[in-house]
């Protein structure tokens, strides 16, 4: 079963439904493991959701095709919604989602290639956009049509090798190359500590075509990946603006926290947030 | 005071002898190679001209990728074309692939066993630049990474085989590169293989285990050390990864006396590992180290620096002999 070739008139209440799927997923296995990148994972689930629902070309059921689309998650540690949306697309089986983190498991907190559906190891950050410009390159010689798109994060950015690869990505007019910058606002010591900002013009400047968008607004990121498909010469960003913890209003409004535990008595209390917020019915 | 001569980059700095030479035997079997391997890409970080790589790019300019002076993006871009089931051969300085790019040659690459090759110009004291360009502890480095192979060539007939060897293997290779006008020390018809030691000369009293262009320096000090009546055996280990133990074993059990040769400090290179094969075969026996010591090389004439260091046929000779 191909998914999504080419991409059809999105249906955003079936997407937003699928994020809301996303987020029930990350929440049963943040709590199977009491901690996680759960601020992260729910605030990314709805790009996620319209990637792999919506924008990507891939067979789940051969993985290896040459001529599907690519995501790459630089930041490994995001896999809590990785593992959601490969759940979701029938790549990897749902009851598998409670071994996230555990011994023994390969649904691990920061992912390697060795899952299935893996397209690189994440989590040495800065890797995944040169990763991404080798990939595109190699496409390009194979005459293939197929897409890559990069997820990074806005800590990321302070990586150097980031603006190595978004200067070769423009060099040498990757147009099917699309980075996808989840600016949430979190680093690993707390809120963004080194001021990234203006976002947007730094990739334009880059000789990126940039959007920037709300990354919790499904209908702003549909539109915003439908504008990337041209192939013009020019790689890709958008900027997502995304709310960490989105989905839940206690761990939305908590100090920002790059990395969550939580205790066992809250479980309850948060899934009936979540819930709440959700809505009934999805 | 006379002023030294210091060799400019890009000149032949691997000459130590009276032999024939081969202009850049890389360049020259990675271009024969891409008509036989269609999925052969090269790419260089701003070091094309200096690491023998423009044959290829002249014969394949769609297959070449400049990628501008990024090594960590170097590496990530080959590994992404690695991905899409390409070849690439990635070119910089040993410096460079090493100390700067370290965590994408190690995650990048080795974490997901992906074939890049990556040539590696100016390995140990082969230019005057100072410790900014020379390499002379790569191969400590890299030895620490899991599942790459490491190769130290001595030759143009060594560069060509193994350029070819490593195209064939499936896996990620440094190797060390000997650049300009190279010479051939070994005889026509030799042929590199990965993890193969070679015995070029057997002796009792001596035995030198060598690596890279220390094995032409070894095998002209068996030659003039005979005629002094010393007997000096001759193994060369040109790949430090995977590291043939069995020969190196084998090869000290002969002798009385090691010396270990290397383009390179002498410690986490070629002697740290004869030493801890020697130790793990339980073979007590003295090892004598020539290589570069664990400081920095300051700047100057390659072959002063190669005579200061103790990197020439002389000084091995020099070495040998003090023993007896």
């Amino acid at each position: 079963m191909l998914r999504n070739s080419p991409p059809g008139i999105a249906d955003i209440s079936a997407l937003e439904r699928k994020a809301t799927r996303l987020r029930r997923h990350m929440l049963t296995m943040a709590r199977g493991q009491g901690q996680g990148y759960i601020g992260q994972g729910l605030g990314i689930a709805d790009a996620l959701a319209a990637l792999y629902f919506h924008e990507l070309r891939y067979d789940p059921h051969n993985l290896a095709w040459p001529d599907r689309d690519r995501l790459l998650l630089s930041t490994g540690h995001y896999s809590i919604a990785l593992w959601a949306a490969l759940a979701e697309a029938g790549i990897i089986p749902v009851e598998e989602l409670v071994t996230y983190g555990a011994d023994d498991g390969r649904l691990e907190m920061s992912t390697l290639d060795t899952t299935p559906g893996v397209e690189m190891i994440g989590g040495s950050l800065g890797h995944g956009l040169g990763q991404g410009v080798g990939q595109a390159l190699g496409l390009r010689f194979d005459r293939s049509d197929a897409r890559v798109f990069v997820e990074l994060s806005d800590g990321e950015m302070q990586e150097g090798s980031t603006w190595e690869a978004a200067m070769s990505a423009s060099h040498f007019k990757l147009d099917g190359l699309v980075a996808l910058i989840d600016c949430n606002g979190i680093q690993a010591d707390g809120p963004v500590v080194l001021d990234m900002e203006p976002v947007a013009d730094k990739w334009r400047a880059f000789g990126w075509e940039t959007s920037e968008i709300d990354g919790n607004d499904m209908t702003a990121i549909v539109g915003a990946l439908a504008g990337a498909r041209q192939r013009n010469g020019k790689p890709k960003a958008i900027v997502l603006r995304t709310l960490p913890g989105k989905g839940v209003p206690r761990i939305e409004s908590s100090e920002k926290s790059h990395f969550f535990r939580i205790d066992v008595g809250q479980w309850d209390g948060i899934i009936a947030e979540f819930e709440k917020s959700a809505g009934a019915g999805q | 005071m006379e002023a030294g001569r210091t060799l400019v980059m890009g000149q032949d700095e691997a000459v130590g002898g009276d032999r024939q030479s081969v202009d850049a035997p890389f360049g020259r079997a990675l271009a024969r190679l891409g008509q036989s391997h269609p999925d052969i890409v090269g790419l260089t970080a701003d070091l094309g001209k200096y690491t023998d790589i423009l044959p290829f790019r002249d014969a394949f300019p769609d297959r070449f990728f400049n990628v501008g002076m990024a090594e960590q993006n170097l590496v990530a871009v080959a590994a992404g074309l690695a991905r899409t089931g390409k070849v690439p051969f990635a070119t910089t300085y040993g410096v460079f692939a090493t100390r700067r790019a370290y965590d994408f040659v190690a995650i990048a690459l080795a974490h997901s066993n992906l074939n890049v090759k990556i040539v590696a110009g100016l390995p140990g004291l082969t230019t005057g630049y100072g410790g900014t360009h020379q390499a002379i502890e790569d191969l400590a480095l890299m030895r620490m990474i899991p599942g790459l192979t490491i190769i130290d060539p001595c030759d143009a007939t060594e560069i060509e085989t193994a350029t070819e060897a490593i195209a064939e293997h499936q896996g990620p290779v440094y190797m060390r590169l000997l650049r300009g006008s190279v010479p051939v020390v070994f005889e026509p018809g030799y042929r590199f293989e990965i993890g193969r030691a070679r015995r070029l000369r057997s002796g009792s009293d001596i035995g030198i285990i060598s690596t890279g262009f220390m094995t032409e320096r070894a095998l002209d000090a068996a030659d003039a050390l005979r005629k002094q009546g010393i007997s000096a055996g001759v193994l060369h280990v040109p790949t430090i990864k995977p590291f043939d133990a069995e020969a190196v074993a084998e090869f000290a059990a002969d002798v009385s006396h090691i010396v270990t040769a290397e383009n390179h400090v002498v410690v986490g290179g070629l002697a740290s590992l004869v030493v801890e094969t020697l130790f793990d075969a339980g073979i007590a026996k003295k090892v004598t180290r020539i290589g570069l010591p664990d400081r920095y090389i300051e700047c100057g004439a390659v072959p002063t620096l190669q005579a200061k260091y103790g990197l020439t046929t002389e000084a091995v000779i020099a070495t040998i002999a003090a023993l007896s």
